[in-house]
């Protein structure tokens, strides 16, 4: 039996929700067991959000707030700066061997928290997500993608093929969603003329952030949990 | 009259309506619920818990479904207003608040509709009267409730203390653990609700957000095959209403007295709803296969539990067996009626029994002691409340505690 935990905190509007939904719909397509939900208050845009998928080797029945992750994707640096996330500090719980990735052009950790990281053997990618996403899918609002790309190419966790069908399940097709999350996918698909070139851009940023992560994996002796 | 039928050693009631085998306007053939389940290919889909609940009342022949949102159920009546929208559903619109919305769904199934509707939490409970009043009615009415936090301070996130006031309504309450339960119970919980010996309304609950908003792999019968009409010939009752005996509401004085008429006239009713509940086992046993499900119940150290509560156990199971503690599992389905047989003989072993709740006031705990002898067995707890996540590895850690073994706190991790 073998499981990885994915973790995402992030801001109300930035997708984590949608990212954790196309993680374990790819791992679906990859036939793999997955289950992801979503985690947040009767909040608005900025406000802390989070969401779980978890990816097995066999039947999952977890579900709830993700305790002990083996990945955690920060979506937004103000999740360590201002604390934007329900758990205190944001690496609470990750487990040994793991992995953080997060979105930002600085290190964002103090000096207590690259220790105690260290000590669990959690390896750190500080990953500029929003500047890939405005310069490949040319929106911040491709941010989720530019993780999830950078999360494939760490973990090898589900496919670009696999992912490719995921998103058009997500983008091609009408979606019912809440109120906010209606209000932002018009936003995303007014930014383009087709929806193919929507498809298109968000696949473009995947597969960049899919590239920076494969590299960077591979200056590091990662030991992560495999599906 | 409905017929019982053989199947797989299985004896289920099948439809024998008038519009049996024939289409709808949307092209789908109006089968047996036998057909839909088990003589139908069921297909793997991969939805949230929302999409489900879509899915199910596509497939349904609902007359009149009505709206009103409340987290996490929005979602659901919005993709029930889509089907309106494609022809599936009869009569679609959103009421003022939900108990205008239970209000108007009895007035439709006073009118012979086949009605559903969805609400969670807060709303459940705005809408509280109108339950025991569809159950006195006899009204086969579902409400599909995603149990969310109903107190103060607020919370929109899954928790289960509405069920505890759904308990004594007169309504058939069913616990899905998984989408796959939430979209088999939507369809048999009409069946059920609707024979003549039963028809009593439903309450179809889950657990908000942990199904309503989870992606999980479901199976779905095929979308050709709809559920036969709601008959409103079958109902035991005329149509109650203030004119038609035997309960003229406000016509007949003595009802509405405190004498001895009016004692014998609702004792002899009431007992004649919970009967309708008794009666509705036998319906339910073969549909659900069992009112229970039951897993090494020959353990000594076994869980009790309804909706996510049971997955977390099977997680916390896992984890034990790791370790060497072997535990057994008792699902419970239907919560109304309950299972009281069927609990005494899955525990006839047990020497502890825990029972894992996702609420403040531990009612299951509480029903699962009052039917059990020796129930010093029955360790109330783990819980949490207010939306909280039970992490299988806090059942692990309280289930290790009270055995004396020795355990890492959490917060030690």
């Amino acid at each position: 039996m073998s499981r990885m935990n994915i973790r995402i905190s992030g801001l109300g509007g930035q997708g984590a929700v949608t990212a954790a939904h196309l993680l374990a719909m790819a791992a679906n397509n990859d036939k793999k067991f997955s289950i992801s939900n979503p985690f947040f208050g009767a909040e608005k845009r900025g406000a802390p959000a989070e969401s779980y998928c978890r990816i097995g080797s066999e039947r999952i029945y977890d579900r709830g707030e993700l305790v002990f992750p083996d990945v955690i994707m920060v979506f937004h640096p103000q999740v360590i700066t201002m604390q934007k996330s329900y758990t205190a500090p944001f690496y609470s719980g990750v487990k040994e061997n793991g992995l953080v990735i997060i979105n930002t052009s600085a290190d964002l950790l103090s000096d207590e928290d690259h220790k105690i990281l260290e000590d669990l053997n959690v390896a750190v990618l500080n990953h500029d997500a929003t500047k890939l996403a405005l310069e490949v899918g040319k929106t911040e609002l491709s941010t989720n993608m530019a993780m999830i790309g950078a999360c494939m190419g760490v973990t090898n966790i589900v496919s670009l093929k696999a992912m490719e069908v995921a998103l058009q399940d997500r983008f091609g097709k009408k979606y019912v969603a809440s109120g906010g999350t209606a209000t932002l996918d018009e936003a995303i698909k007014k930014k383009y003329a087709k929806k193919e070139q929507l498809l298109k851009a968000n696949m473009d940023t995947i597969i960049k952030g899919h590239e920076i992560g494969k590299e960077w994996a591979k200056t590091k002796d990662l030991q992560l949990v495999e599906v | 009259m409905n017929k019982q039928v053989d199947l797989k050693n299985k004896r289920i009631i099948a439809s024998n309506h008038v519009a049996l085998g024939t289409k709808n306007k949307k092209g789908q053939t109006y089968s047996d619920i036998n057909d839909i389940f088990y003589n139908s290919e069921q297909t793997p889909n991969f939805l949230t818990g929302s999409e489900v609940i879509r899915e199910a009342v596509k497939r349904a022949s609902v007359g009149t479904s009505v709206a009103y949102p409340i987290t996490p159920q929005s979602e659901a009546a919005a993709l029930i207003g889509e089907l309106y929208a494609e022809g599936y559903v009869d009569e679609y619109f959103r009421g003022e608040s939900e108990f205008a919305v239970m209000g108007q769904c009895a007035g439709a199934a006073f009118g012979g509709h086949r009605v559903m509707t969805t609400t969670a939490g807060p709303g459940t409970l705005r809408a509280m009267e109108n339950f025991p009043m569809w159950a006195g009615s006899r009204l086969p009415i579902e409400v599909v409730v995603t149990c969310r936090g109903i107190n103060s301070p607020l919370s929109i996130q899954p928790d289960t203390l509405e069920m505890y006031y759904l308990l004594e309504t007169g309504m058939m309450v069913w616990h899905a653990e998984t989408a796959q339960d939430l979209y088999d119970f939507i369809l048999k919980g009409f069946i059920v609700a609707e024979q003549p010996d039963v028809h009593i309304p439903i309450a179809v609950c889950c657990d908000g957000f942990f199904v309503t908003h989870t992606k999980d792999t479901v199976d779905l019968s095929p979308v050709e095959k709809c559920l036969t009409p709601y008959d409103p010939y079958k109902a035991p009752v005329p149509c109650m209403d203030m004119e038609t005996v035997p309960i003229r509401m406000m016509r007949d004085p003595f009802v509405m007295k405190s004498n001895y008429i009016s004692y014998a006239t609702h004792a002899s009713w009431q007992q004649e709803v919970k009967a309708a509940m008794e009666r509705s086992r036998k319906h339910t046993i073969p549909l659900l296969d069992g009112l229970i499900d039951e897993e090494n119940t020959d353990r000594e150290i076994l869980i009790i539990g309804s909706g996510t509560a049971v997955s977390q156990s099977r997680e916390a199971i896992r984890l034990l067996e790791e370790e060497g503690v072997k535990v057994g599992l008792i699902k419970i389905k239907t919560i109304r009626p309950f299972p009281t047989e069927e609990i005494r003989e899955a525990t006839k072993n047990a020497k502890h029994i825990f029972v894992p709740e996702f609420n403040v006031a531990g009612w299951l705990a509480r029903e699962v002691k009052a039917i059990l002898p020796n129930n010093e067995r029955v360790y109330v707890g783990p819980h949490v409340a207010g939306g909280m996540t039970m992490p299988s590895e806090v059942i692990v850690e309280q289930i290790k505690k009270h055995l004396g073994m020795k355990t890492v706190p959490m917060v030690a991790r």
